[in-house]
């Protein structure tokens, strides 16, 4: 491909491959991202007035929440399902699971998308309260997340990644596990947003 | 052109075994969102609420790191990256937090 | 084994979105310099309007300012200040710094054929170039660019003209320098030539490594604070709006129960670690060119690397030293007052180790090495004015005074600055294979070196005076400003004067890329590995042979040797 070394070979020394350190980087940047905006939730949660916070995130839907919650949990076990079945050289397995990984995303998109107008109909917006402002952001960067984390995943599914499996399996191998790593992040976003929004 | 590369045969029973811990891990995942849902309804304060969500969450995630993304076998470079990170993003969750606290005017 | 050999490159893909990181880090460096041309620009005519206040300025004043009869207004004067800075700051130094000298430099000084993820890295420049051009049409927007400080504190910055496109801007930056950073970071742990171990690494490399991590921690949050501030702008939030503001004689209608407070911690967690952003690059542009012209190695090499890590550590619990007059309670002040009393230390030690790195060497004084000089005590008056600024009891007097302007323009003008000048008449050979004029440097570095003074140092003394930092008319209507106000004219012809001091480096490089090429692989004897590398280095590959590493960076003057160099390449 190139004349750069260890794209996928294990440098001896730090034994890891340029992707797999990158993408752990990515992910230490996304978590002081995501971090800036639970920071901001704490102060704003002290700065309210008594009760306000309480008050506001009462009017959101926790069955719809758990459920996104379960399907993203989902989604992450088929990830490495699909990666693992790589391993062991089970394309079709691999399709399968991608897709049901795609699915659940997609899925997830959709009630997110049922919860937002749902606030909307209600004449609920960001700008209600700084709960919801809040509330908005931090679930809308993370649906941002999640949206580009599809497109990598539906890009993988096309035949894209057929002609990768032809021509070098452990080239798509590591694609997949370092997709796989940024789709768990965004995973264990969720798992934190969830009590934190939600339950509290 | 590079001729058909193909993966290494020897990792096969790993991975099997793998997968049996990434199923076990997902039942555990699913059962804790359960018990972090049902919790929440409990009748306690605000502090206690929010630590017992926050390990419930934290449970969650060390799971999902540690074996979903092979956090366990991965080499010290990356931890390090990932405990340099963390004492950052704690810097960054507590200070402000502190700061509103300790106003000279009172709020 | 590659593929690329034979394959023939058009006009595009070799020039403008080429992989090469040598391409790309010119790419960064030529835009970054014309950025900062353009902020200096900005400063030129905010200095003139404060040595002549409410004068009608030539030719600008009919251009810019025809419907104030060509006067400068308040709020034109904010946006002079506003985007100076922040060109200065993000267009100009850090992509200078990080951009250019980093991906330029890194893989050839590490043995590398390129970076890690040589497509990542020109996504990154057209990133900062995506961002730039945001940042300058925002100028040509009815509303104008913004004008709220560099620093965008809510509520002014929530309600005030263009800032919407600023914060736009900035969003595009900062994922510019994210992907850059991670690309150095990963570059520096995976490439390193066979033999080149931690401690063999030239101090310019560490240096880059630890500004990476800073840029990868520190970012991210004020990228957050952006996001946030933009929903306040668009989206009718308040969370940076606190419950009953009253703005130009009416209520807000918002939620309010937000906090300007809230933004001031997320900017400042960036903003601090970003001015040691501005200024490693520079040390470790600085040790190279020492090293190299007193023919010594480097005094306390790995103090100077435990300093440097100490400090990127350190950087990221001191920022609320920008906070001490926001109503801080004793606890956290005495806190921050601690943290940035016990940060200067490394910065101590770095300037110390430089200074014994003198000692006792063969001094060549050329250009590069002239630059990397004087670097040190001005880094050194910029370093010794910021103790009285972190230490609360003075800084109630200082806060928001010339004397800030002063302190960090020290370090950033002729500290940094002063220092990339080194490193470009320095590498100027290695990239481009020709010769820069030593007479048209020695012109350019004597007038730049008085008149930076003339601008900063009276600074000082009108910060110590009470002359408060922002005021559009230089001071004139406060009268306890009228006995220094008559330094404002002479830093004003010291800014002019510093402008045309540019001219010679400007000639320099032209007459020298008309020159010949001489191609010479290592005009000064220097030991680092990019010197092993044809001038200019092989496209995409960088070097002719294999590198292998067998000493450390700075085998200068070496006992028993004949030559007074042993390159690290050499057996």
């Amino acid at each position: 491909m190139s004349n750069i070394p260890y794209i996928l070979e294990e440098r001896p020394d730090t034994g890891m491959n340029n992707s797999k350190l990158g993408i752990w980087i990515f992910i230490a940047s996304e978590i002081m991202l995501f971090g800036g905006l639970f920071s901001a939730y704490v102060f704003l949660r002290i700065a309210a007035p008594e009760g306000d916070f309480d008050y506001w995130g009462s009017k959101l839907s926790v069955p719809m929440a758990t459920f996104n919650t379960l399907l993203l949990i989902t989604s992450s076990v088929t990830m490495v399902m699909s990666w693992a079945s790589l391993k062991l050289q089970q394309y079709d397995k691999y399709k399968m699971y991608l897709g049901i990984t795609i699915l659940c995303g997609l899925a997830f998109l959709v009630v997110k998308y049922f919860e937002y107008t749902g606030k909307f109909h209600h004449g609920i917006y960001p700008s209600s309260s700084t709960y919801m402002g809040i509330y908005f952001t931090l679930t809308g960067l993370h649906v941002l997340h999640i949206i580009g984390g599809l497109l990598v995943l539906v890009f993988f599914f096309t035949k894209q990644a057929d002609k990768m499996w032809e021509q070098d399996q452990e080239l798509l191998a590591n694609r997949i596990e370092i997709t796989g790593l940024y789709w768990h992040f965004v995973d264990l976003v969720w798992i934190f947003l969830f009590p934190i929004l939600y339950l509290l | 052109m590079s001729q058909n590369k193909e993966i290494k045969e020897n990792h096969a029973e790993d991975i099997q075994h793998h997968i049996k811990v990434y199923v076990n891990v997902f039942i555990a995942l699913a059962i804790l969102t359960v018990v972090t849902v049902a919790v929440s309804f409990l009748d306690v304060s605000f502090i206690e609420a929010f630590f017992i969500a926050i390990t419930v969450a934290t449970i969650k995630g060390s799971l999902v790191l540690s074996f979903f993304m092979h956090l366990l076998e991965e080499k010290p470079a990356v931890i390090w990256i990932l405990a340099t990170t963390m004492v950052a993003f704690l810097i960054l969750m507590f200070i402000p937090l502190i700061s509103l606290t300790d106003q000279a005017n009172a709020w | 084994m590659s593929d690329n050999h034979h394959h023939e490159e058009n006009f595009i893909q070799k020039y403008v979105f080429s992989v090469d990181h040598k391409v790309i880090g010119l790419q960064y460096g030529v835009t970054s310099l014309l950025f900062l041309l353009f902020g200096f620009l900005l400063m030129a005519v905010m200095r003139y309007q404060l040595a002549y206040p409410e004068t009608v300025i030539p030719y600008i004043g009919e251009w810019f300012f025809s419907e104030s009869g060509g006067v400068m207004l308040p709020e034109n004067y904010n946006t002079l200040g506003a985007m100076h800075g922040t060109i200065m700051i993000f267009l100009g130094v850090v992509p200078l710094a990080v951009g250019a000298f980093g991906n330029y430099l890194v893989p050839l000084q590490i043995g590398a054929p390129d970076m890690a993820f040589p497509k990542l890295n020109a996504a990154s420049y057209w990133s900062y170039f995506v961002g730039g051009v945001i940042m300058i049409a925002s100028f040509f927007t009815p509303e104008g660019a913004a004008r709220s400080g560099w620093t965008s504190y809510p509520p002014l910055s929530i309600f005030e003209s263009g800032q919407t496109m600023w914060l736009l801007s900035m969003i595009f930056l900062i994922t510019s320098s994210l992907l850059g950073s991670m690309n150095i970071i990963v570059t520096i742990v995976q490439l390193r030539a066979p033999g080149l171990t931690w401690f063999r690494l030239p101090f310019f490399i560490w240096a880059q490594l630890v500004t990476s991590f800073l840029l990868v921690l520190a970012f991210p949050p004020l990228e957050s604070a952006a996001i946030l501030q933009l929903m306040d702008r668009l989206a009718g939030t308040s969370f940076f709006l606190p419950s009953g503001l009253v703005y130009a004689g009416s209520a807000v209608e918002a939620y309010g129960s937000g906090s300007p407070l809230l933004w001031q911690h997320l900017f400042w967690f960036l903003a601090h670690p970003e001015v040691y952003v501005l200024i490693l690059p520079a040390i470790g542009i600085v040790g190279e060119i020492i090293a190299n012209n007193t023919r010594k190695p480097l005094w306390g090499y790995k103090s100077l690397v435990y300093a440097i890590s100490f400090l990127g550590f350190m950087s990221f619990i001191v920022w609320a030293h920008h906070m001490f007059l926001t109503g801080m309670g004793q606890s956290m002040s005495a806190f921050f007052q601690l943290t940035t009393m016990i940060i200067s230390i490394p910065s101590v030690v770095v300037l110390t180790a430089f200074f014994l790195s003198l000692w006792g060497g063969s001094i060549r004084f050329n250009t590069p090495m002239l630059f990397a000089l004087s670097f040190l005590p001005m880094f050194g008056i910029g370093g010794l004015t910021g103790l009285p600024l972190g230490v609360a009891a003075s800084d109630i007097f200082l806060h928001d005074t010339y004397y800030v302007i002063g302190h960090f323009h020290y370090v950033v003008a002729p500290g940094t600055l002063f220092a990339l000048f080194a490193g470009i008449y320095y590498w100027f050979p290695k990239i481009t294979g020709k010769r820069m004029s030593e007479s048209l440097g020695k012109l350019h570095f004597w007038p730049s070196l008085i008149f930076m003074n003339g601008i900063f140092m009276p600074m000082f003394i009108q910060g110590l005076a009470g002359l408060s930092r922002r005021m559009y008319d230089g001071g004139q209507s406060y009268a306890h400003a009228s006995d220094i106000l008559q330094w404002n004219e002479f830093m004003t012809i010291s800014a002019f004067c510093l402008g045309f001091a540019q001219i010679p480096f400007v000639l320099n490089i032209i007459i020298s890329l008309s020159g010949k090429l001489t191609g010479e692989r290592n005009p000064w004897d220097s030991t680092t590995i990019e010197w092993s590398a044809p001038s200019p280095p092989l496209p995409h590959v960088n070097f002719d042979s294999e590198i292998e590493v067998h000493h450390g960076p700075y085998e200068y003057s070496v006992p028993g040797k004949d030559e007074d160099f042993s390159p690290q390449t050499s057996p």
